[in-house]
């Protein structure tokens, strides 16, 4: 993974000490309250219902075992034993004190990890595929692309007061497992006819209250005019972006209001101006690259196949290999999911003995390095197939093993009215409840692949507008009611989910979600999915059975 | 009154003249709005001449006129209104712009850095002595 130079290094430091200043200065009184809210913001730090949140970035996802380790140590210290990985690959600390955010800063950049940017209207962390470098359909490995644009955005000082967050996804795949179509500027890698590498880039895509997926602006960009095409579309949405109506500030409305052809002309006419300034060279990306070369695999590893002996006499451990497991580009090895979807722990969180176990195991069984995932679970990527049987044994003592990857209980959650005071409803209670009803694990894995997303309010930090089952939390007069959605994709067939229909009050949400599934399990033809039966009948003989009562 | 340019305090030698306000002597800035009215009054001035605009005006207005100039000042209403950085950029590196950007108004102190890198090297702002100080938060960057 990439490793900080000397130069990286001070810049991180440099800036923790500007926020301890900046925060002393708020405590005495010297900032306003609201100067000191943007500030904060641009240094990952939210004032929630009880207590300040610290986001910490993890670029594109990728993390070493000594800053998880660090990540342990921080939960420990300074928060309640736990952490929270987010849906754009971030990890979330929920009750530390504000007066020991600059010190946990400075710890944390001990570990060549930070906070910046991670919230705020400004360009945020950019994420990317949790496979990247493994995956079998890979054209190109985006982690050097990645960096690259972390390091441009970086304190831009340009683009730093957008007139709303802006957020990049990268994806170098066939599959897209970044949802790219989501974000403001998506970028997917891709071969031209010369064989040469770009980038078909997306714009104006994003969730949140108005879910809207990002068109193709530019179907093959150079790469080496990737820093030249992002800064002139920066600059023309700082610009021309709306900045009076704080819902229609993201790039989206701006995209929408012009019309694609004339926002096209607008940011085509920009870069032709910057472009030849601000090449970049075949050396430097050389350089990046250079900390992602593929690791020192065992070229035997596909000798070893006691794994398949445990595969066919453990049916526990065949389910596991199965759904938290995939295969990878090297023979003998696999990209190994830990599933933080624990029926009994809320999802995403993560201990401190976890991350510490995790660290350990890192270093054994995957070249110390872990992933995370927009669907708020981890990745071991690189783990030799001779290993599987003991990792997994481990991975079970850890909590880490349910065998649930991809399934109905795999589900994005946000913090919902247990932490967010911006919550309509809790969140976390329901994903429960939908465990208890999904307790059958044969049932479950029948049920296959089904993404259900739930958010307690409108924000949609959950994506449910991208759930193939969405679930959104509405106030109804101060009482917790649910509003269900079908159909939305956040992968290569990009959908917004369907209304099914009036909202529903939170002790029958979760019997809901079982009939949906029931009706699914009856309409299915074959082997059809859960989205490819939605697809083919429509929303109507779900709400026929859901609305049943009404 | 005392300013900073070019990372110095130094006493501040421009009078921004309100839109109604009789021009004095000495260097004077005015808006943008009362620069096209009275364009050709203004230029038989003896003074240097500024033009003042806003975060809402399109710098390419100026058009050729940015040679006239040697102050133009960013007018910041809203701090979080990050369109006078890409104004700034725009001054320096598009329309060639040389003489002092000067950033002006309710910016926070912390926000110098980012201005002193896209081209302003003049700073107006409500406290002194904490903008000065942030302009030397950094010794790197990477754009
Ligand atoms: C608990 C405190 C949280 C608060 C107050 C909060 C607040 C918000 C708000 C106001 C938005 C809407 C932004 C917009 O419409 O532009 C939003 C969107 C979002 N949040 Fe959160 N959030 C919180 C936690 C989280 C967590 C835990 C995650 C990850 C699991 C998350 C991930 C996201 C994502 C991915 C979006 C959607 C971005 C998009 O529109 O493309 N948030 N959040
Ligand atoms: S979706 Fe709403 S309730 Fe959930 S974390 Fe985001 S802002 Fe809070």
């Amino acid at each position: 993974m990439y490793q900080y130079n000397h130069k990286d290094q001070i810049l991180i430091e440099e800036r923790v000490a500007q926020f301890r200043r900046q925060t002393e200065q708020f405590l005495n009184g010297e900032i306003s309250e609201d100067g000191y809210r943007n500030l904060r913001l641009r240094n990952g730090v939210y004032i929630q219902t009880h207590s300040p949140m610290l986001r910490v970035a993890i670029p594109y996802g990728v993390l070493n075992s000594k800053q998880l380790h660090k990540l342990a140590h921080i939960a420990r210290t300074y928060d309640k034993n736990y952490c929270h990985v987010t849906t754009r690959q971030n990890v979330q600390f929920n009750w530390p004190k504000l007066e020991q955010i600059p010190g946990i800063l400075a710890e944390l950049a001990e570990v060549q990890m930070h906070a910046i940017q991670t919230s705020g209207n400004c360009m945020r962390n950019t994420t990317s595929d949790h496979l990247a470098g493994v995956s079998i359909d890979e054209i190109e490995d985006p982690r050097p692309y990645c960096e690259l644009i972390r390091q441009w955005t970086t304190l831009h000082p340009e683009f730093d007061w957008l007139p709303r967050k802006f957020k990049i996804a990268v994806s170098g795949s066939r599959d897209d497992r970044a949802a790219t179509q989501f974000h403001d500027i998506g970028l997917h890698l891709v071969e031209n006819d010369a064989g040469e590498i770009g980038f078909k880039v997306l714009v104006g895509g994003g969730l949140g209250r108005t879910p809207v997926i990002g068109q193709v602006i530019k179907p093959f960009l150079d790469k080496k005019h990737i820093l030249s095409y992002l800064e002139a579309t920066l600059r023309i949405y700082n610009l021309f972006g709306r900045r009076d109506n704080k819902y229609k500030a993201r790039i989206k409305i701006l995209v929408k209001e012009e019309g694609l052809e004339k926002f096209n002309d607008m940011v085509e006419k920009e870069w032709l101006l910057i472009r030849d300034g601000l090449e970049v060279s075949d050396a430097r990306f050389d350089e990046i690259k250079s900390h992602f070369k593929p690791f020192d695999y065992d070229k035997k590893a596909a000798e070893n196949t006691s794994f398949s002996m445990y595969y066919n006499e453990n049916k526990i451990f065949a389910k596991w290999i199965e759904h938290n497991t995939v295969k990878h580009k090297i023979a003998g090895y696999r990209a190994v999911f830990l599933s933080l979807k624990h029926p009994e722990t809320p999802p995403g969180d993560l201990t401190a003995e976890q991350l510490d176990t995790i660290a350990d195991l890192a270093v054994r069984y995957s070249f110390g390095e872990v992933r995370s995932t927009h669907r708020q679970n981890l990745v071991f990527a690189d783990v030799k197939q001779a290993d599987l049987f003991q990792l997994w044994q481990l991975l079970n003592v850890a909590q880490l093993a349910t065998p649930n990857i991809g399934t109905a209980t795999d589900m994005i959650c946000c913090p919902g009215l247990d932490f967010c005071s911006l919550a309509n409803a809790g969140s976390i209670g329901v994903a429960k409840e939908i465990n208890e009803i999904l307790d059958d694990i044969d049932y479950l894995h029948d049920i296959g692949d089904v993404k259900i997303n739930m958010s307690g309010c409108v924000n949609g930090c959950a994506h449910q507008s991208v759930g193939h089952i969405g679930i959104l939390g509405v106030d109804k007069k101060g009482v917790e009611w649910y509003q269900i959605t079908l159909g939305g994709s956040s992968e290569n067939e990009a959908a917004i989910g369907e209304r099914l229909g009036a909202a529903v009050p939170k002790n029958e949400i979760a019997p809901a979600i079982g009939i949906i599934l029931d009706v699914y399990i009856q309409q299915r033809f074959h082997e059809e999915t859960f989205l490819e039966t939605v697809n083919r009948v429509g929303i109507e003989p779900f709400k026929a059975k859901v609305y049943a009562n009404y | 009154m005392q300013i900073i340019k070019n990372n110095q305090l130094i006493k501040n030698h421009w009078t921004f003249l309100e839109d109604e306000s009789p021009v004095v002597d000495g260097n004077i800035c005015v808006s943008l709005a009362r620069w096209k009215s009275e364009k050709i009054q203004l230029l038989k001035h003896p003074g240097n001449l500024g033009v003042r605009i806003l975060t809402t005006d399109d710098v390419a207005n100026l058009g050729d006129d940015v040679g006239l100039f040697a102050l133009v000042e960013l007018n910041v209403l809203d701090f979080t209104d990050g369109r006078s950085f890409s104004q700034a950029y725009l001054l320096r590196n598009r329309y060639g712009f040389q003489g002092e950007i000067r950033a002006v108004g309710k910016y926070l102190a912390d926000q110098a850095f980012y201005f002193s890198r896209v081209g302003v090297n003049g700073f107006a702002p409500e406290n002194l002595q904490q903008t000065q100080m942030t302009l030397n938060d950094f010794t790197g960057f990477y754009q």
